[in-house]
């Protein structure tokens, strides 16, 4: 795990790249590996690592080369199956120099090319230079779990795991918010790859391998879900043979993660069923000492300290815990954006930030979590809302129908007669279109995109010159309409909030904060591929979320967590900034002269906005959508200040371990892969 | 009597709506992103403190709050019939 950027002549005889630029791009990484740096520069390319040493300690060392030194890499991540390919590619007769999983990529790229990258079960970004074809392959995981960002200017290209490396990098490179991404942000709660929220930059799509030769640049997706399109395809097996199937794939992908790392590796644990299973099987492979990390909330509506306090007993795992105040979150949120680069509408990655200290402070680098289970297994609401709304509306006039709400949502039956008419009015809307792809999360994309009325004129106009929704529905598979509604539904879910949010913003860029690796049992290749090849029936029984995944899970993990309704992971949002506590900062950004300075929103409306926060004092009930507003306009604010009006900060001196300069050593010959140099200082 | 100001104030405010001027009697607030379904419920609890009416459940239709006009004729009817 790591930090990995470069910069390449994208037409030979521009300025090569220079030692100070690749030397920012370095230190503006150093969160994401503190451990040792690394440059590589010919006439062509520059390539900068940035290193957090978890595989191969001794040797495994960035940037790496091939046997005579015509290949270079950087890499960020880890292909789990390394040890396989390595024998593969032995027996094809290559020479190995290192035990790392990075020289596993070189040599693979030598035999298979851009095939290479769909034999990886893995999670990464690579940078290649081909220094013989003159060649730069870019390539990220499957579903996005490392992120690879790109900017071009002035005839040459730089990429890097985080924006703010290529603004150091790059100080050149315009720095302003772009409208469309906001647009984005305001409707799927997330940019979606490769939009990104800076203007002239983008975001390398997951399962994506992109080449850049002869002046030319071609990207095509090595890997895309796939769902079964006809009666006959996909998993044919009953539930309970599913169930093994299921259990078995997850303990095989606990197991590599747990095993293919050389220093010790730990689990969240949130008290539901995903991290449950998780953590179970991790101490299952590890048979000794395990540690697990959990989020406590003081406020308990949030709080699963319970859930938690059980599955530890069951597992007998060495728990440590952080608690979590609202006046915690608005502390650390300024940090929280830096890390997350791009507005933010829920607070939820701040107790994430907060957690991964933890795991530093503990002395771990490495953590499984449940991430992605929801995805591939079907657990969100979302999911069971789509699917009551399709029921209702193939009889749209129907009393009864529209009850089963309820059973989603017990508070309705609970609540007052005119909310109940409200949500019957909500959920109803359009519920006769419920073939129409998008249709199922209408009710999320509908109420964010609303909040678009805070946007200044300006930004709306230019936000609107392409409708988001529309171009993500025109750049479906064509197989898509094939797909079961649940499946489509998954689709978009994994296309849309997994890659762009749950990955990013609660995933790495929580992680890398704090220098910590997180790895997905659940976003495992072979246990993706089962997944989405069983029976929506499977996943969703009537309205039980993640069905074959409990019975999976009934071994290991407590009854009571099992039997638990699903609780979604949300944090105290515009409660977090309201009241006395509140640090200045928030107040400092939703004055109306610095909301006019960041140009983004309408002062008039943020400060109604605020009056209504403040007006509901600290107990208050708020909305969803003063929730979603407040936080993303503060975030909004914080990403201007920090990332768009803070010129970059420029590291000068990073101590590399690793140096190969072609460029003041035209002569020299290639070099052994782990052989390395120390910079004169 | 025009309750409109009223009405608007309340939705300008509420909703954080940046421009007062780009909403019109007839401005959709649903189609026009002003108001979500929560938002509605606002509005109605609004409505029912500030003219002391009660929103029976039939009257829980889009027709009824679908903009400010729609909103002002119901309030009339409701005053008219108390």
């Amino acid at each position: 795990m790591c930090g990995i950027a470069g910069c390449v002549a994208l037409r030979p005889g521009a300025a090569p790249p220079s030692i100070e630029d690749l030397t920012a791009m370095a230190g503006a990484m150093r969160h994401r590996g503190p451990d040792e740096f690394g440059l590589y520069r010919d006439a062509r390319a520059g390539l900068a690592h940035a290193r957090l040493s978890i595989i191969d300690l001794a040797t495994g060392q960035q940037p790496l080369c091939n046997e005579d030194g015509t290949l270079w890499i950087v890499f960020n991540g880890e292909i789990f199956n390394y040890l396989e390919l390595r024998e593969e590619l032995q027996a094809l007769g290559h020479r190995f120099r290192t035990r790392s999983d990075t020289e596993v990529i070189v040599h693979a790229w030598e035999a298979w090319g851009e095939d290479s990258f769909a034999r990886f079960n893995g999670q990464f970004a690579v940078g290649l230079w081909d220094g013989r074809a003159e060649a730069l392959v870019l390539a990220r995981d499957r579903l996005g779990v490392r992120p690879l960002y790109l900017a071009e200017q002035g005839g040459r290209l730089w990429f890097a795991s985080e924006v703010r490396a290529l603004f150091a990098g790059a100080p050149e490179l315009p720095r302003a918010l772009d409208p469309v991404g906001l647009s984005e942000t305001f409707t799927f709660w997330t940019v979606v790859p490769p939009q990104a929220v800076f203007q002239g930059v983008s975001e390398l799509e997951p399962g994506h391998v992109r080449v850049y030769r002869d002046g030319a640049v071609r990207d095509r997706a090595f890997w895309t879900p796939r769902y079964p399109a006809a009666p006959g395809e996909g998993f044919q097996g009953t539930l309970p043979e599913a169930a093994e199937r299921v259990e078995a794939a997850l303990e095989q992908a606990v197991r590599l993660r747990m095993l293919r790392a050389d220093v010790p590796v730990g689990s969240y644990l949130s008290g539901g069923l995903d991290s449950s299973l998780v953590a179970a099987l991790g101490r299952r492979v590890k048979g000794e000492r395990f540690l697990t990390f959990s989020l406590r909330f003081e406020n308990a509506e949030y709080d699963e300290t319970s859930y938690q306090r059980a599955a530890v007993a069951r597992i007998g795992s060495d728990h440590r815990e952080v608690v979590v105040g609202p006046n915690d979150i608005a502390e650390v949120f300024p940090e929280v954006v830096l890390h997350a680069e791009r507005p933010l509408l829920r607070t939820a990655p701040a107790p994430l930030f907060l957690l991964s200290r933890l795991v530093r402070d503990s002395g771990i680098k490495v953590v499984l979590t449940g991430e992605g289970a929801d995805e591939m297994f079907a657990g969100y609401d979302l999911f069971r809302e789509g699917q009551v709304r399709r029921f209702w509306g193939r009889q749209p006039a129907s009393k009864a129908r529209p009850r089963l709400l309820e059973r989603l949502y017990p508070y309705l039956a609970r609540s007052p007669v005119a909310q109940q008419g409200m949500a019957r009015e909500f959920f109803g809307r359009n519920r006769e279109q419920g073939k129409l792809p998008g249709f199922a999360h209408q009710t999320r994309w509908g109420p964010a995109a609303a909040l678009q009325r805070l946007f200044t004129e300006e930004v709306r106009r230019a936000a609107g010159e392409v409708d988001v929704v529309g171009r993500l529905l025109a750049s479906l598979p064509p197989e898509f309409p094939r797909w079961r509604a649940l499946a489509q539904d998954q689709y978009l879910e994994v296309r849309t909030l997994l890659a762009g949010y749950l990955l990013a913003s609660q995933g790495d860029r929580m992680l890398m904060a704090n220098s910590v690796e997180g790895r997905f049992p659940f976003l495992d290749a072979d246990v993706v591929e089962l997944a989405n090849a069983l029976p929506p029936s499977y996943k969703l029984r009537g309205l039980d979320e993640k069905h074959v995944l409990k019975r999976a899970a009934r071994q290991l993990v407590p009854e009571e967590i099992l039997r638990r309704p699903k609780q979604p992971y949300r944090a105290p949002d515009a409660l977090s900034f309201v009241g006395p506590q509140a640090p200045e900062w928030v107040g400092e950004t939703l004055s109306p002269e610095a909301v006019r300075q960041a140009g983004v929103f309408a002062p008039e409306g943020v400060a109604r906005l605020w009056k209504k926060c403040q007006a509901s004092g600290g107990g208050a009930q708020f909305s969803n959508a003063d929730n979603m507003a407040l936080v993303g306009v503060l975030s909004t604010g914080l990403l201007v200040q920090q990332l768009v009006r803070r010129p970059p900060e420029r590291a000068t001196a990073v101590p590399f371990r690793t140096v190969v300069d072609r460029l003041t050593h035209p002569g020299a010959g290639p070099r052994p892969a782990n052989e390395t140099e120390s910079r004169p200082s | 009597m025009n309750h409109a100001p009223q009405v608007k104030k309340f939705i300008v405010e509420n909703f954080y709506v940046s421009d007062a001027n780009a909403l019109g009697p007839e401005t959709s607030l649903l189609e026009g992103g002003y108001v979500d379904s929560t938002g509605m419920l606002e509005i109605v609890t609004f409505l029912e403190e500030k003219f002391s009416i009660k929103v029976a459940e039939e009257e829980l239709v889009p027709e009824n709050f679908e903009t400010i006009a729609r909103i002002c004729a119901y309030l009339e009817r409701k005053q008219a019939k108390a």
